[in-house]
This record gives structure tokens, sequence and C-alpha cells, in this order.
């Protein structure tokens, strides 16, 4: 019996940041499945299975020709639907000449790959990232690419933020978060855990950014979308100014954002971004803020991904050691269940085998 | 890319024959069911003469039951692969693959022609319900010799009312491509299965339109030619060998089973790896292949022995073979 993988395949990913996408071969691994990405001449992005046909030598080490792809070994062309359109040596195409050609789509300023089944790959599936867009929310991002992790241990991390009180000491953790009580809901494609910290000192980055004295209400509400889509609506406003009854107009308001794609079981492309609805014109801002998150290993998404490599090696090293799981992991858990039912969904109809063992 | 063929234990559920010479099978896996995609294939292991062989058949919708279906015709002179599968009633346990495709139907076409010939109609109509069930824009063009042949027209009609149209041979019906192709969208696609003529005119046609060669997919297992298969001979002189080519036998087969080293791959007539020259000709070959061009097969200098027959006489060819 193997194990079920840990990602669902009819689901769209996140690939790329659209802004990296263009007239040139990238290869990216996404679901175990290698592909090459292009932009094309009329600026839609085209995604091949990144092997030749013919020796599977990866097309990504070839070149672009206009539109289609030259493999870099016998010549093989292949235009951006997956079809050969030239073979060397003979004066007809082997009709079975195809590599896959991955559906795909732009959107929220990602593009983003089906990895699964073409025939359900509808672009309204694509999770709601309306944050990234740059219009009613700013902010710059970046992606660790290859994290060194399952998809699902940054998923964690971000589903639990007391985590921030000892991994992010002295920019937004503070010791209040593990003691505050949160709520955590979910829908058959979504989980949210709402914590609320109510009269509290504000850790030293919301201090700054609300620029007034006195205490804060605090909020974290953190709302997954199946099957790996994070967005962190967080702030703080001046206590007793109706913040938590829905009034956040004496607070400040950002959202981290996450797209987490799995490359292979153990590793994974992290798009991360962080905006805000304050100081949308500061443009010093918003490099400050993606320096703080990313910056030669000292933001604090460095000292996450710090965190999750070792996690993952520790796995490594014990893997029939189980995970025990504490009370602040519901949120974790019940994304768990919801990629899980994916998972199995994907499996086909249950086969009933009478009487006697299949082989 | 590649296909890994996985095979796997199954059983006949229940047969029905939807033309004189078409039955359908339904078959149970006995181990885990992988949904074909349209155009996909399952390998079958067929028993002819007391030998294991193995035959391809294409998925006839619908696919998501869990259950297998496959549709035969029963031909003359087939090679015993559709005999075997005639003789098999529901309860009999077969050895087949896991789903392949050769023929992948793409989505999001602006616009679909599918053309059908015969008992092509297998992998065509698995598509037909596909785009159907997408509401795509589509029209289904299915020739066949007979009125009483046209396997799946209630179903096809059932499912795609006008959508389909049908074209008797017997009664005088022709397909007009030109006209059929000029009035496609552009970047809409041709997807052909049928016998080999009919694929050959649709190419030629589909050129003719000026329209990109890689819109056009088709399928082909090889197994049709202009002429009905008949018996030939085979001279080496090179190895100064005479081969008997039976009815019920490829080129290829009565080649390797005479010891002649071989190499191929497709078995099927696309490759071209087991072509051989040709250094002359009693009577006519027919070329049953797609890898060589119009051109080529005209000049008849090498012929893929795979599928490819001689009718009318003998072939002399040459070989591989080189004195060490």
């Amino acid at each position: 019996v193997t194990e079920a993988k840990p990602f669902a395949e009819n689901a769209w990913y996140a690939a790329a940041w659209s802004h990296e996408i263009k007239h040139e071969l990238t290869p990216r691994t996404i679901c175990g499945k290698d592909v090459v990405l292009y932009r094309r001449s009329d600026g839609r992005v085209a995604a091949l299975e990144d092997a030749c046909w013919h020796r599977l030598l990866p097309l990504s080490l070839g070149h672009l020709k206009n539109d289609e792809v030259v493999c870099g070994y016998h010549g093989l062309v292949f235009n951006s639907a997956g079809r050969c359109t030239y073979m060397p040596a003979q004066k007809t195409i082997n009709p079975s000449a195809c590599v896959h050609a991955y559906p795909i789509a732009e959107r929220h300023r990602l593009v983003w790959v089906w990895p699964g089944d073409p025939s359900l790959a509808d672009p309204e599936k694509i999770a709601d990232f309306h944050w990234n867009d740059g219009t009613e929310w700013v902010g710059e991002g970046g992606t660790f690419y290859s994290l060194k992790c399952d998809y699902r241990l940054v998923i964690d991390n971000l589903m639990d933020l007391t985590h921030e009180a000892y991994v992010h000491v002295g920019s937004i953790g503070d010791e209040t978060i593990t003691s505050a009580p949160f709520d955590v809901t979910h829908t058959d494609r979504t989980a949210t855990v709402t914590r609320w910290m109510i009269d509290i000192d504000p850790p030293p980055f919301w201090a700054k950014q609300i620029g007034r004295p006195g205490r804060v209400d605090r909020w974290q509400i953190i709302y997954f979308q199946v099957p790996s889509v994070i967005v962190g609506d967080v702030g703080v406003a001046l206590t007793g100014t109706g913040a938590p009854q829905g009034n956040r107009s004496q607070g400040v308001n950002g959202a981290f954002l996450a797209a987490i794609t799995p490359e292979t079981e153990r590793t994974c492309h992290y798009h991360w971004n962080f905006v805000r609805t304050f100081k949308k014109d500061d443009q010093q801002l918003t490099r400050d803020i993606q320096r703080a998150h990313v910056s030669n290993g000292q933001g604090v998404y460095d000292q996450d991904k710090a965190i999750l490599e070792a996690q993952q090696r520790a796995i490594d090293k014990n893997p029939r050691l189980p995970f025990y799981n504490l009370n602040i992991d519901a949120g974790a858990l019940w994304v768990r269940r919801l990629i899980d039912r994916l998972v199995a969904n994907e499996s086909g109809p249950e086969v009933h085998v009478p009487g006697q063992a299949a082989e | 890319v590649a296909e890994q063929i996985d095979w796997r234990k199954a059983r006949v559920r229940s047969t029905r024959d939807l033309t004189p010479d078409i039955r359908l099978f339904e078959i149970d896996p006995l181990a885990s069911f992988v949904v074909p995609t349209p155009g996909s294939h399952i390998n079958v292991m067929v028993q002819i003469k007391g030998r294991p062989d193995v035959r391809s058949y294409s998925a006839v919708g619908p696919c998501t039951d869990g259950v297998y279906r496959i549709a035969v015709k029963l031909l003359a002179d087939s090679r015993g692969g559709s005999k075997y599968m005639w003789s098999l009633n529901p309860g009999a346990q077969l050895t087949i693959s896991t789903p392949g495709n050769h023929f992948e139907l793409s989505r999001g076409r602006p616009e679909y022609i599918l053309l059908a010939g015969g008992i092509g109609i297998t992998p065509i109509y698995t598509m037909t319900l596909a785009l159907a069930q997408e509401r795509a824009n589509f029209r289904l063009l299915y020739a066949c010799r007979r009125r009483p042949d046209l396997a799946f027209a209630d179903e096809l009609k059932a499912h795609i009312g006008d959508r389909l149209h049908t074209f008797i041979d017997a009664e005088g019906d022709r397909i007009d491509l030109d006209a059929e192709f000029a009035r496609l969208v552009p970047g809409g696609e041709l997807y052909v299965c049928g016998p080999i003529g009919m694929l050959e005119a649709a190419k030629r046609h589909w050129q003719q339109s000026g329209r990109p060669i890689d819109q056009l997919r088709f399928e082909t297992f090889g197994n049709s030619g202009r002429f009905a298969s008949e018996p030939f001979k085979v001279k080496i002189p090179r190895l100064g060998r005479e081969i008997d080519v039976p009815v019920g036998q490829t080129m290829l087969e009565a080649l390797e089973a005479a010891d002649v080293d071989m190499i191929f791959d497709c078995r099927r007539g696309e490759c071209g790896l087991c072509a051989l020259p040709i250094l002359e000709t009693e009577g006519v070959v027919d070329h049953r292949d797609v890898f060589f061009s119009e051109e080529e097969k005209a000049a008849n200098t090498k012929l893929c022995t795979c599928v490819s027959r001689v009718v009318g006489g003998s072939i002399t060819i040459d070989t591989a073979d080189r004195v060490a």
C-alpha cells in the first residue's frame, strides 16, 4: 500500500510571479511534475512538460524559436499546445509526439498552474487572492523557491501565530499572543483562525505603524483557502475604539499573503507578500517591510525558513515519529483535513472486489 | 510522455452487440480503476493460436463509473485479436493495461470537427461525450459503409442531436471536406479516426485549406489499407530467403517468425523504424502507415513492415544485415 500524496493535483498552484516569466524558458517543478514556463509573444504564458517526447531531455535546456520550444538535443520542435511541429529527417510527424501542456492562468500578479486533469481546470477555482493585486492593498513580496520543507509545514506555521512570540522576538512577537483565546471555524474549502488581543501594549512593529501612543486591540484573522493559499488579516487599533465590533478607523491594517506550492513531497515554493492599506504611497515603507520579512537571513521570514527546514530535517531523520498536537494546532489540523479530503476525492471511485484479493 | 504499461487483472462484466459485427465489452477491473481520458486506449492481452499477444482498443465512454468499455469489430481478415475477443463471455478473466493516451483531446478550442469512419467511432464517441458535457462548439461527421454499421447512432442522437451528421456510403453520401474545413473557425481543430483512405483525404484537404498541421489530430492502429488483406510472398536476396505472409499476420511478424533480425518500436505505422528498402514488386504495395508522406509512398522505395502489405503477388526487399 502506497501512502497517499500529501497534495491534491486537481488544483491551481502559484508557479511564479507574473513579472518573472518572460520570453525565455523557465524550469519549475510543481507537485513533482517538471514544467517549463515561458511567455508567448501574444503575452500569454505557456507551461509544458519539461521532458522531450523523444529522449526525455528537459526542454528547458533547449531554446525558444518564436513561440515554440526547440529541444536542445535533436531539434524536435513543440508548440505551446505541446504538439510536435518538426521532427528531424522525416517528412511527416508522428501523431503521438506530444508533451503535456499544463493549464495556466494569470491572476493576482501570479502565474497559476494546474498539475492535474486539464478537463477540470476552471480558472474560477483559483483561490481569492485579490489582496495581492497591488491596488486596494499595496506591498511587494517575493518567493522562497525550493524551500526545503513539506508545504504543509509552512501552512502549520502560518495557521498558528503563537510561534511569533518565540521565533520573531523583538519585531512582531509578543507574549500576549500565547495567552489570548482564539476561535477556529471552517467550511469545506476554507479554515479561519481568529484571535483578538484586547487592551495590550503594541509590539514594536505595530507601535511604529500606528504612530500614536496608547494601548491597542490587536487582531490576527488567518484565512486559509484550498489547496494552499493563506491571507492573514492583521492589525492594531487604539483600544476602546470599536475594532472588534468592526470599526477599524482608528487603526492600521495589513495582511500577510502566502501561496504555497508543493515542489516535491519535501520541498515547496513559498510565494509571500505583506500588504497594507495605510501609507500606501510610502514606497520606502514598502521596501522596509519587504526587508523586514526577507533580508540576507535577518528578516522574520528568514527566521521561519530556518525553523521550517530544520523541522523537515528532523522529520527526515525520524520518519516514524508522530507529531503530537496542542490546542494551538486546531487551525492547522482543519487545514490538513481539508487537504486530505481533496486528495482522497482524486483517487477515483472505489472498486468493489468480490470474493478475492486483487493483485 | 512515455507510456508505462501496467498490467491488471480484469473480468468481462457484459457484452452487447452494437451492430452485426461490433460488440461492446464492459470490463470490471479487479484492482484499482484509472479513469480513461477521451482518446485513450486500453491494451488487452489476447490469445492467438495459444500464444499471448497484445491488442489496443479505444476506451468507450462514459469513463467515470469504474467500468472499462471497449468496442471490438469482428474482422474477417483479422490477425486473430477480434476473434479471440468475440469468444469471451461474461465472467471471462482478462489481463488489461491501465489506460494510455496517444490521441488526447485538447480543451478550450473555439470549435471542433470530429471525423469518424466505421469502427473509428470508438475514440471519437468518447470525445463527443466529453465535448457535449463541456458545451463545446463541435460537430461530428460519422461515415459508415451501410446503415446497420452505425454503432452508437441512438446514443449520439440522444446526446448531441443535430451536431451529428451521418454519411452512409452505400446510399451515396459523401462528406464535403473542403466545405467542412472552410467553415471551421480559425484555431478550430480536427480529430480523425477511421480507415487510412479517410485519414489521407482529411490530411490532404486540411493541408490545402492552409490550416496548421498540428491542429489535425489523428490516431491509427494501422489495420486498414486501400485493399483487403491477402497473402503475399517476401523475397530477400541478401539472405536467400522467401517468406510467406498469411492474411492473419503482419509482414513484420512473418519476418520475425522466420528469424529475420528486425528493429521496430510502435508497430502501428507511426515511427518508421521497421521500414525496409523495396527492391522490386510484383503487385501493389498497400502502404498503411502514417510515417511516409504521400510522395514517399508513391515513390515506393521503402515500406513500413509493421502495417503495410502487398496485394497481387510478392515483394523483394533488402535488410540491414551485413557480413562482418
